[in-house]
This record gives C-alpha cells, sequence and structure tokens, in this order.
C-alpha cells in the first residue's frame, strides 16, 4: 500500500477515534450508585457567615460536561422550587444566580454545599431530601445560569414560556466572591 | 418432485397457514384488543375494523385468483401455440386490435371499482369518526382529567364541589352504562390515550385541552396504553380501566375522597416519619400529611391500585420495595431518584405505604 493512503487512512481513523470523545457529552447514566446512608448526619456547625467561609478549593463537577446532567438539574431546578425563590436566575426573594456575585462561593463545592446545608436568611438545608447524584445536576445547572459551562453542554432551550435568553446564550460572568448580598447593601 | 409429493406439500403449506391464522385470532380477545369492544364507540371502531378487513380480504382475494388465471391461460396459450410470435424490433409487436379493446376495459373497470372502494371506505371512516364525537353528551358526564407526563398518567376526578375533587395515577374508575368526559392534557410532551377495548387514540398536546368520551357497556378491566412515542419509557406508560357496576364505582369514589389512612401500628406511625424527611416527600403528595409535592403521583390511596410505576409491576410488597430503593434498574430513565433506607426504615416505609387503601 502507498505510505500517502496509510497515512490518510490513519487520520481518518484518528478524527474518527477523536470524534467518539463526544458522545460523553450526552451519556445518561440513569443508576449512579445509590447515595450513601451516612449523607443524612446533621452537621452541627459548618456554617460560616461572612468571612470565615471554609476554604474549598477549587473542585471539579463532572456533570457539567453533560448535556443531559446539566437538562435535568434544569428540570429539578423548578420540580424542588428553586425557583420560587432565585426566579429563573434573576433572583427575587433569594439572590440572583445568573450575576457575577457568590455571596457564599461559585465553585461546584460550595454550591453543593449550599444546597445541602442551607444558609442563613433563607436558604433551606435539603439534607436527606435530594440525593447526592441530583444536587450535583442541580449544581451544575446554577453554575451554567452564569455560563460557567461549555457552551455545547448548556441548555439551548426552555420547556415554558422564559424571559431571558437560554443559558447556551448567555455570556460568561467572571465569578468574584462578595460576602454581602446585593440586596443587604448599605445605601451610599 | 412427483405429483403426490407437491400436492402433500400444498396441503401441508395450506394447513400451517390455516393454524397460524387461528393462532394470530386468539390475540383478538382481551384486555388491550380492538376486536373486543365493550362500549358503544369501540363497536362501531370494530365494525369499521372488520369493514376494512372484509372488504380488503375480498380484493386481495380477486386479484390473487385473476393473476393465477394470467398464469394458467399463459401456459396454455404456451403449449399450444408451441412458438413465440417473431417480433419486430422496430415496430414492436402489434398486438390484436379486439385484445387490446378488451384490456382497456378491464384495465378501466378495475380502476372505477378500485376508486368506488375507496371512496365508500373513506367517507365510512370519516362519519364514523365524526359518530365518535359528535354524539358527546356533557349530561350527567363523568367528568376525569388525564395529563400524561414521562412516563404516567395523572388521573383527577372532577367534580361540582372542589372539595370532591381527588386524584390519582395510572387507574381510571368508571361506572357502567354511564358517559365518561376526558379532558386530556400533557406536561412534556406529546402523549396519547389509547384503551382499545373503549376508546381512542386521542394526543395530549402539552398546553392543548383535547376532549374525548366514552362509555362502558359492561364490566371488566381493560389495559390502555401510550400511543405516542414519548421517550425512553414510552413502552412502560400503561394504565388501567376499570369498568365497574355504579354501585361498586360510587363505594370506589366515596372511599378515595378520604384523606389517607391514620398510621394505626407503631411501623406504619415510624413509616410515614421516614416517608416525611425521605427525598419521598420531594415529589409525592399524601393527603392528610405535609407531603403535598405534585411532581410524582398522588399517593394518598397507592395501596388500592392494580399496578405499580404505570403499569410496569404489579402492587405487591416486593416490587414495591424494589422500586422504592433501585427504580432505575426497572424502569431505567424514570423520574424516580434511587433511595437508599436502612433495612428498618425500608420495612416500616413499606408497611405505611401498603396501609394507604
Amino acid at each position: 500500500m502507498l505510505p500517502a493512503r496509510r497515512i490518510i487512512i490513519g487520520l481518518c481513523a484518528g478524527v474518527l477515534m477523536l470524534s467518539l470523545a463526544a458522545c460523553e457529552r450526552e451519556k445518561r447514566d440513569f443508576r449512579q450508585a445509590p447515595p450513601s446512608v451516612t449523607v443524612n448526619t446533621i452537621s452541627q456547625s459548618d456554617l460560616h457567615p461572612g468571612s470565615n467561609m471554609p476554604a474549598i478549593p477549587p473542585t471539579e463537577n463532572p456533570d457539567e460536561r453533560n448535556a443531559y446532567a446539566v437538562s435535568e438539574g434544569k428540570r429539578l431546578y423548578d420540580a424542588y422550587n428553586c425557583s420560587g425563590c432565585h426566579f429563573h436566575g434573576g433572583g427575587g426573594i433569594g439572590p440572583p444566580l445568573m450575576d457575577d456575585q457568590w455571596v457564599y462561593g461559585g465553585d461546584p463545592a460550595n454550591i453543593f454545599s449550599t444546597i445541602v446545608e442551607g444558609r442563613p436568611n433563607g436558604m433551606p438545608s435539603f439534607r436527606g431530601k435530594i440525593n447526592d447524584a441530583q444536587v450535583w445536576e442541580l449544581a451544575a445547572f446554577v453554575r451554567s445560569m452564569s455560563g460557567q459551562v461549555r457552551k455545547d453542554v448548556a441548555p439551548a432551550r426552555d420547556d415554558h414560556m422564559y424571559a431571558k435568553p437560554s443559558e447556551q446564550s448567555t455570556k460568561q460572568e467572571q465569578p468574584k466572591e462578595s460576602f454581602v448580598p446585593k440586596s443587604a447593601e448599605l445605601p451610599r | 418432485m412427483s405429483m403426490r409429493g407437491k400436492r402433500l406439500a400444498y396441503r401441508l403449506t395450506t394447513q400451517a397457514c390455516l393454524l397460524l391464522m387461528s393462532v394470530l385470532l386468539t390475540g383478538c380477545a382481551g384486555a388491550q384488543s380492538v376486536l373486543d369492544p365493550a362500549g358503544p364507540q369501540a363497536d362501531r371502531i370494530s365494525k369499521i375494523w372488520w369493514l376494512f378487513f372484509y372488504v380488503s380480504a375480498a380484493v386481495l382475494l380477486l386479484v390473487i385468483i385473476f393473476m393465477l388465471l394470467a398464469v394458467h391461460r399463459g401456459r396454455v396459450r404456451e403449449k399450444g401455440a408451441g412458438d413465440v410470435p417473431e417480433v419486430d424490433e422496430k415496430r414492436g409487436s402489434a398486438p390484436d386490435a379486439n385484445l387490446e379493446r378488451r384490456m382497456t376495459n378491464t384495465v378501466t373497470g378495475a380502476t372505477i371499482i378500485t376508486v368506488i372502494i375507496l371512496l365508500v371506505l373513506t367517507i365510512a371512516s370519516f362519519s364514523i369518526g365524526r359518530s365518535l364525537s359528535s354524539s358527546m353528551s356533557e349530561k350527567d358526564a363523568v367528568t376525569i382529567e388525564v395529563t400524561g407526563q414521562q412516563w404516567w398518567w395523572q388521573v383527577r376526578y372532577m367534580d361540582a364541589n372542589p372539595g370532591n375533587i381527588f386524584y390519582t395515577a395510572n387507574e381510571i374508575h368508571v361506572p357502567v352504562g354511564q358517559p365518561v368526559t376526558l379532558k386530556l392534557n400533557s406536561t412534556d410532551v406529546i402523549h396519547s390515550f389509547w384503551v382499545p377495548n373503549l376508546v381512542g387514540k386521542k394526543d395530549l398536546v402539552p398546553g392543548h385541552d383535547a376532549t374525548i368520551w366514552f362509555e362502558a357497556d359492561r364490566p371488566g378491566l381493560f389495559r390502555g396504553q401510550c400511543a405516542e412515542y414519548c421517550g425512553l419509557q414510552h413502552a412502560h406508560m400503561a394504565f388501567w380501566v376499570v369498568a365497574e357496576t355504579p354501585e361498586k364505582y360510587q363505594a370506589w369514589v366515596a372511599q378515595q375522597r378520604q384523606s389517607a389512612q391514620e398510621p394505626s401500628t407503631d411501623a406504619e406511625r415510624r413509616g410515614q416519619q421516614v416517608f416525611l424527611s425521605a427525598p419521598c416527600i420531594m415529589c409525592h403528595t399524601i393527603q392528610g400529611t405535609p407531603a403535598g409535592a405534585t411532581i410524582g403521583p398522588n399517593l394518598t390511596h397507592v395501596a388500592s391500585r392494580i399496578t405499580l410505576a404505570a403499569g410496569t409491576l404489579p402492587n405487591t410488597r416486593g416490587h414495591l420495595s424494589g422500586w422504592v430503593v433501585d427504580p432505575q434498574a426497572i424502569k431505567p430513565g424514570n423520574r424516580m431518584p434511587p433511595n437508599s433506607l436502612n433495612p428498618d426504615d425500608l420495612q416500616a416505609l413499606l408497611d405505611y405505604l401498603q396501609s394507604l387503601k
């Protein structure tokens, strides 16, 4: 066989192999390991309002690479009534989730513990009510609301009438820690 | 092959065909069959089914007979003539003018008959289709709202008195001899309501109310099935229609209107606590307890139902237990998350759920 043809075949095979990686985007892992029983233990005082945040190194949430997981997060966001306080990202009763302000940290692990532990002044604790797999899905969706997840993974459409562009067309905010919610800022 | 061998093969083929047909026909009776009607609408639908069947069978038979005749005549001519007439390469063979006229007449006649048959069938189908909906009588009708969801059916019995409205899931009880009006809607994608023995199909389109009505004229259990592909678990989106005597139906309604039964034993009380503190409360309602979410099926009288998970499992303790702990193994992709409970809590929860008659 001519070496040129061999190279072309090799290249084609390589491209095909590379495109296989894209399949992960839609991988649906229905039967995740059931949540461990020990998750439901009650933490005595993990809450640190103000600047005494527990230091969490940057974490990675595999669900942020999976379009199905993010869309499940989007469904659960309404199903579990997150939208009841945070609305569809703009905030109202609770702080907005589509901006660059993170009162308790914008890292996936921060969001996970915000949902599981609750936060002072209104955010209830969902410990034992939502299993870990679903909390990670919710955390991935919450970050997609300010454009923190890949464009090809973020939801591109809404099932209902919606007042703002989809998560896919949201521009990426540069998260910054703000320890005072905007709603609580003193007038200057 | 000898003449006898041929005849034997022919007889065996005929018998095998007859056997196969009779086996297939047994599929026509039963709890999910258009050909076993249990109400006036289904009766009309089955009549038009048989009309189509007989007309199509007659046409098929005629076509086969004429085809065999043509083959036979061709063979006879071949034998008699001995050789095929010469064909002029340039002009083609000029057929007999008489023969050509006869053939033209036959083809024209067959076309006219086909058009008439199709026209009659179209009119019959259209008029029966109209009669199914036009005779809709709202008077004294039981009104039921059916909402399709991925992948189960929410059923809401309407009443002029809001306090008498109640919910159930994947099971519709109807009184015999009384019209039932169904208001159909969907929350996510298009589903389709189909109970072959009674009525259907009618699509459930999100955001659009569709109405359909039916009547059952004999008691029985009839299986319904989603008839529009709606996602991963479309095949496991079934329900049962229970047609029963008006007295039995009234008793069922009275019982369904009640709030959930209070736990009576210690195990049931603990089970209720487990239900209220576990993820169950995020999606399900048990009327009379703080559980009031409407994402999943209403469980107020879950123990009174025939099946679990939209017709997927018989409602037994073992199946219920498997469903609570690992629903994704039973119906992959459904919306119920796995729940790991410690064994004592699980048994208490099962006690409680099974007490919800």
